[in-house]
């Protein structure tokens, strides 16, 4: 009998480490696909729809906003904001450039701000165009492209609406239909 | 003395065809009666050979300067640097506007002077770090370097101790057979329980 408590011990102890080890891989198999998981997540992840995520913009030499080369999204507040990412390499971009433009002097007496984000580009590119659309709107590079992953754009150009209160109103793909610009603009103002 | 390279030269030549003639003559004798046969046509297009080549050499270090940063040199930092339009291509293979863009950046900054890693770091500071092919030796990001030698550690560790306890168990031929204890216990069992009836 004390052979096989003996032997029953050896088999317990044995039967303790592939569990142990067993505990370890599947630990690690797990971390694994929490890690992709977490990183699918990211990828799939939608484009912010309630409050605007707050970001500091360094404005492009020329360009500035209250007297100031540095400002963040809160200091708009109150305001309604028109944020446009775009690219000079975009070339969707370059049919809403002017109709942007026009937009900003046409409403920014009337509270509204435009804001131009310049994703994924050159300075030098990027001041020629606002150069050849004779841009007067505040526009910023996207450093570290921090502004742009935080509102997880998918390409450019994008264009979020902003209210007063600073909640995302609408969030158009692609260039901006001079009618839908205006009515958006006008019914935002409205309310 | 290259006396040699007489007779190659004449070697099928005009004056005894097909054979291979042998001199003392040193060569520059040689050279010297060379000339002296030759027509005036080709001596003149032979004098016209070294402009010509001098020209042809005016026109490269025209297009070449001497600080020229060449494609091979662009292409070098470029395959490091990953363009967060284009997903998974490195700069040097990518076709789109934005990416010829940063090749012409990259190709200004190597004509300063700039290194490698000062141009990257560059790409990172504007674009973010997700442009880096790999990521940098310094700071937190050196955690990033340990990851795969700690995995291989742990798995060292992990086999080496497994590999260990293999050797220390003992092996199966002098292990008693536990299920035919327990069959001889439980017949004895058998047995005494007949021997009671």
């Amino acid at each position: 009998m004390s052979e096989i408590t003996h032997q029953e011990k050896v088999i317990a102890g044995q039967r303790s480490t592939i569990r142990w080890d067993a505990i370890l891989i599947w630990g690690a198999v797990f971390a694994l696909l929490a890690i992709l998981g977490w990183g699918l997540l990211q990828t799939f992840n939608s484009p912010p729809t309630d409050v605007a995520p707050g970001f500091e913009m360094q404005f492009y030499d020329g360009y500035h906003w209250d007297d100031s080369a540095v400002a963040h999204l809160d200091d708009m507040q109150g305001q309604i904001v028109v944020l446009n990412f775009w690219a000079s390499w975009c070339v969707e971009c370059r049919l809403e450039a002017d109709l942007l433009e026009q937009a900003w002097q046409d409403y920014r007496d009337r509270g509204v701000v435009f804001v131009g984000i310049a994703y994924v580009d050159t300075e030098q590119h990027a001041n020629q165009y606002l150069e050849e659309f004779n841009i007067t709107y505040p526009n910023a590079p996207d450093l570290r492209t921090a502004i742009s992953r935080q509102y997880k754009i998918t390409g450019v150009p994008e264009t979020f609406f902003i209210d007063r209160d600073g909640r995302i109103v609408r969030h158009i793909i692609g260039p901006v239909q001079p009618a839908l610009l205006t009515s958006l603009l006008d019914s935002m103002l409205a309310n | 003395m290259n006396r040699i390279g007489y007779t190659e030269m004449h070697r099928g030549g005009a004056e005894t065809p097909g054979e291979v003639r042998q001199t003392n003559l040193p060569i520059h004798s040689v050279n010297l009666r060379l000339i002296l046969r030759v027509s005036p046509s080709h001596l003149f297009k032979l004098l016209l050979l070294p402009l010509a080549l001098l020209w042809a050499g005016g026109q490269v270090h025209a297009q070449q300067p001497v600080n020229a940063v060449t494609d091979n040199e662009v292409n070098e930092v470029a395959r490091d640097i990953y363009c967060p339009v284009c997903e998974n291509v490195p700069l040097d293979v990518c076709p789109t506007q934005a990416c010829a863009d940063w090749r012409s950046i990259v190709r200004q900054q190597l004509a300063e002077g700039q290194t490698k890693e000062e141009i990257i770091d560059y790409f990172a500071v504007r674009y973010g770090e997700q442009i880096r092919s790999a990521p940098p030796r310094y700071g937190v990001f050196r955690f990033f370097w340990l990851i795969p030698i700690l995995g291989v550690g742990l798995a060292a560790i992990f086999f080496g101790r497994y590999f260990w306890q293999l050797q220390k168990r003992p092996s199966t031929s002098k292990q008693p057979d536990v299920t035919a204890v327990a069959k001889e216990d439980y017949l004895a069992q058998v047995e005494k329980e007949l021997g009671k009836k």
